[in-house]
């Protein structure tokens, strides 16, 4: 049969630990979000790797293009003042 | 030209130390070569599975099973880490499954060969895992952002595959003088093999410059196959097994291990297709395929159905 897919791509994200972010570890194929959870729980977390599990359509995540990478963060490069360390404050001052 | 930038600023990536990550600008050559070289690998691991599953309802004890158990399903594991790797080059998982099953595509010679006793398990999990844990570690260090990944995943994994192997061979080794005897024929039967496995000796293997610059390849199959005489030979002693090389002596100079000439003929027979179990392998695999395909084909409707009651709910 022609339509004999290896099932769609979902993206996976797991969090290590309760306080922390979700992180991406790779994908799965699988037929429905349950089926992508379960293969997801077994390809990714053999080993107490994690205690929570997100799954993604892959095709539902839009991502920023590399070509564009320079101009796009452009914007966040010229802004030193965004930074606590752009500010001299003079020794003896504390809890600034 | 507009190539010729992207090829400079693409090796200077690379010679900077930066990986190269999917939706970036690549060379054709570059995408080719490691669509090669990454499917080849996740189909290692997925046939890899089949010799030693054979012994999985056979092994000695629960605990042995148990853990017989828990390296093939890593090894599987690793087929998938290695395909989803593979497939953000632009290629999908049913093309590379079919590469594989009409022969277009290649695995590892070393998954040709019979796992005859016990002790197979045990000199595949210390000269095989161990093998390629040497191959794997190097490229770990390439330039492929998700097959690097991978590759670190994996070999974190088989670190476990290559102890309990050689604790298999250990308590062989030191058990009554027929388990002994066991361990020392599949040592002698899985040494060459598995030094044969990190591919043809230099001179017939010219590593082309490119990929060495490209970081495709890292190191030359001699220098990986050296680094694995070296690790090896001790572990042998220590459990009282023999390497089945009559020539394997010491350079005291050099400190390095100098190997008997290879049989490089066997290796390319098993290559070419006419290893002892090529054909089963291959059967085996497109069986699976084969009598699996009804249920994925299920699972698809199901998930359709659900979605389709969901929307009338």
């Amino acid at each position: 049969m022609s339509n004999d897919s290896q099932w769609p791509v979902w993206e996976v994200f797991v969090q290590a630990n309760p306080g922390i972010s979700h992180k991406h570890v790779g994908n799965v194929h699988a037929p429905d979000a349950e089926m992508a959870i379960q293969n997801a729980r077994d390809v990714y977390t053999r080993r107490s790797e994690g205690i929570s599990i997100w799954v993604v359509p892959a095709n539902a995540i839009a991502a920023s293009s590399p070509e564009d990478q320079g101009a796009f963060f452009e914007p966040s490069n010229d802004k030193p003042y965004r930074h606590p360390t752009f500010y001299k404050i003079p020794e003896g001052v504390k809890y600034l | 030209m507009e190539d010729a930038k992207q090829l400079e600023a693409f090796e200077a990536k690379i010679a900077a130390g930066q990986k190269i990550e999917p939706k970036d600008w690549m060379p054709e050559a570059y995408r080719k070569q490691l669509i090669r070289m990454m499917s080849q690998h996740a189909h290692s691991e997925i046939v890899g599975m089949l010799p030693e599953g054979n012994w999985i309802t056979r092994a000695p004890s629960l605990r042995r099973k148990a853990i017989l158990l828990a390296k093939v399903q890593d090894e599987a594991g690793h087929g998938l880490y290695l395909y989803s790797a593979t497939e953000t080059l632009g290629i999908d998982r049913s093309e590379l499954l079919s590469q594989l099953h009409t022969g277009k595509a290649k695995y590892s010679s070393i998954f040709n060969y019979p796992t005859l006793t016990w002790a197979d398990i045990g000199a595949i999990g210390w000269l095989v895992d161990g093998a390629a844990i040497m191959n794997q570690t190097a490229l770990a260090r390439g330039s492929y952002g998700p097959y690097c990944r991978a590759m670190i995943r994996i070999c974190k994994e088989e670190s476990f595959h290559n102890r309990q192997g050689y604790e298999i061979m250990m308590h062989l080794a030191q058990g009554t003088p027929e388990q002994k005897a066991l361990a020392q024929d599949a040592l002698n039967r899985w040494w060459w093999p598995s030094i044969m496995m990190l591919g043809p000796s230099d001179d017939q293997s010219p590593n082309s410059d490119q990929l060495m610059r490209w970081k495709v390849k890292m190191e030359s199959n001699d220098a990986i196959r050296q680094r694995f005489i070296d690790r090896t030979i001790p572990q042998a002693d220590f459990i009282g097994l023999t390497i089945p090389d009559k020539d394997m002596k010491l350079d005291a100079a050099t400190g390095h291990y100098e190997h008997g000439p290879i049989n490089w003929e066997e290796f390319f027979e098993v290559i070419k297709g006419n290893g002892p179990c090529n054909a089963k392998r291959l059967k085996a695999r497109v069986d699976a395929d084969k009598n699996g395909a009804w249920v994925r084909e299920a699972a698809m409707a199901y998930a359709a159905k659900q979605t389709k009651d969901k929307l009338v709910a």
